[in-house]
């Protein structure tokens, strides 16, 4: 492991420049004070009887198993894929790992329709999935779980890379100086020394997934109880129903504050 | 409405007011998109120096806008409802009617799924898309299920019904219910089977110039083109009926 103070890093001699505090006080004012308005219109006193709506109970639970569904899957194939990144030296690194990020600055609903070109019931492996065993990703919870999955797993691999090239790799080549197996390598010593990065990646990723919008809806239709997560249920209620719209979006920041705010600052200490 | 024809004369108008470059910003219903393109177009070459930015958006969605204040000019809803909330909120006045549609089946080129009628939407079997509930097409979509005594098997509520269209388009889903423009816009992707006139529910898309515009006067002239023989040709070539 490498030396690195677990507490806050101090500026140089303790003293903060001038400019460096009002300027980051904007930063947090202009994100603060939107959600401040959003809060300052939700419903506080009819919040038990929206919340208790199976519009609502519906949305949460299906945001939360497929948003941990989704984690679940890029823990599987993200933190393999950043130990690719961060370890090896493959030709075309750079271009992997910039197709990987794709979908973070993509449009999600970019994402959405590309996914239905190749999983939908007429895409490029959806079709003949489809014609041979019945099996439909859009329009079904499956479905909900692959936008998820697409749109938030470069959080996880990104943040879980920075970690691994962060921790010293002595520790592996000590391991296998001493006749670790490559794989136990990678289970006993590398998986434990990156885990901080990786618990701030899952957790980033399933924030992420659930706060997914346009794969979702562009994939995985929008179906209450089936694939009406809870931005979905958000974006159509906020027009007809906008009580509930307010009531399940103070839900989203709850709840999302509720994982963010544990995040120690160690591990996101890698990340760049 | 014929008697608007008389104002079909907005170049002279805005000549009168001088060269000035104007913008305006119109919010159409989604299934206004191909048509208002076009009337856009058409209102820029009789205008010169006057831009047309047409926003599209489920009726609702716009509505929503206005009334949180989106800076805009001209608001065309597939619906009276929405145009009346924004009128009582004062955010508009004395909307006309300017077009009508009709609701259509809009299948996948070939109908693999053999859709016959709103009565094969009570199968669980074909994959099913509406227009969500909030939606214009959404509400008179169900109207005509309704009148059809039909309950459908629905696997997804589209946000609005150019999303619906499009996946109608793909093959994603083998049915929904759109407007007649809809079928007709999409060429040789869509087949469209009728509704039969005493299940069918007409739309009728009222239009009007925000009071908040800051362009009024090029505003009220566009309205007055949508409204104009002209204006009323181009939507007819995309299969909207006269009000």
């Amino acid at each position: 492991m490498s030396q690195r103070p677990t507490g806050p890093r101090r500026a140089p001699q303790g003293r903060t420049p001038w400019p460096v505090i009002p300027l980051a006080a904007v930063a947090v004012a202009y994100v603060a004070f939107p959600l401040a308005a959003l809060l300052q219109r939700v419903p506080w006193s009819d919040l038990g009887s929206l919340l208790s709506r199976p519009l609502v109970t519906d949305a949460l639970r299906l945001s939360v198993t497929t948003a941990c569904a989704a984690t679940g899957l890029s823990l599987l194939v993200g933190v393999p894929l950043a130990w690719v990144l961060a370890r090896t030296h493959l030709p075309g690194r750079s271009l992997v790992r910039a197709l990987v990020i794709l979908p973070m600055v993509l449009p999600p609903v970019v994402g959405g329709a590309a996914l239905l070109f190749a999983f939908g019931r007429r895409g490029l492996l959806g079709g003949p999935v489809y014609d041979s065993t019945g099996f439909l990703l859009p329009f079904s919870v499956w479905g909900v779980i692959a936008a998820n999955t697409f749109v938030a797993m470069p959080f996880l691999v990104l943040t879980v890379e920075s970690g691994l090239r962060a921790a010293d790799a002595r520790y592996e080549d000590a391991a296998a100086t001493l006749g670790a197996s490559r794989w136990m390598i990678f289970r006993r010593v590398t998986v434990p020394n990156a885990a901080p990065a990786i618990i701030a990646g899952a957790v980033l990723c399933w924030a992420r997934a659930l706060g997914e919008f346009g794969a979702t809806v562009t994939f995985a239709g929008n179906l209450q109880g089936r694939t009406q997560t809870m931005p979905l249920a958000v974006f159509l209620t906020l027009e007809s129903d906008r009580e509930a719209a307010l009531a399940l979006s103070l839900m989203l920041i709850v709840v999302s504050l509720a994982v963010l705010v544990p995040m120690r600052d160690r591990w996101l200490a890698s990340v760049p | 409405m014929r008697l608007l024809a008389v104002v079909g004369a907005p170049a002279l108008l805005l000549s009168a007011c001088g060269e000035d470059d104007a913008t305006i910003t119109v919010l159409a219903a989604a299934s206004l998109t191909g048509a208002f393109e076009e009337l856009g177009a058409a209102f820029e070459d009789t205008n010169p120096g006057v831009s047309v930015e047409v926003s599209f958006a489920a009726s609702s969605a716009l509505r929503e806008q206005i009334l949180a204040g989106a800076p805009a000019d001209v608001f065309a809803s597939a619906d009276p409802s929405n145009m009346d909330q924004v009128v009582e909120a004062g955010a508009a006045s004395a909307p006309a009617d300017l077009a009508e549609n009709e609701l259509q089946i809009a299948v996948p080129a070939g109908n693999p799924a053999g859709i016959a009628g709103l009565a094969d939407f009570a199968d669980a079997d074909p994959l099913i898309g509406l227009c969500a509930e909030g939606v214009p097409c959404g509400r008179l979509g169900r109207e005509a299920l309704a009148n059809a005594g039909v309950t459908p098997s629905i696997d997804t509520n589209e946000p609005d019904v150019r999303a619906l269209l499009t996946k109608v388009e793909a093959g994603e889903l083998d049915a929904g219910i759109v407007y007649v423009t809809d079928v007709l816009s999409a060429g040789d992707a869509v087949d469209g089977i009728d509704i039969p006139a005493e299940d069918n529910v007409a739309a009728t898309y009222p239009i009007a110039a925000l009071s908040d515009s800051t362009n009024r006067e090029v505003a009220d002239a566009f309205v007055a083109f949508v409204l104009s023989d002209q204006g009323q040709e181009i939507l007819a070539s995309y299969g909207f009926g006269t009000p």
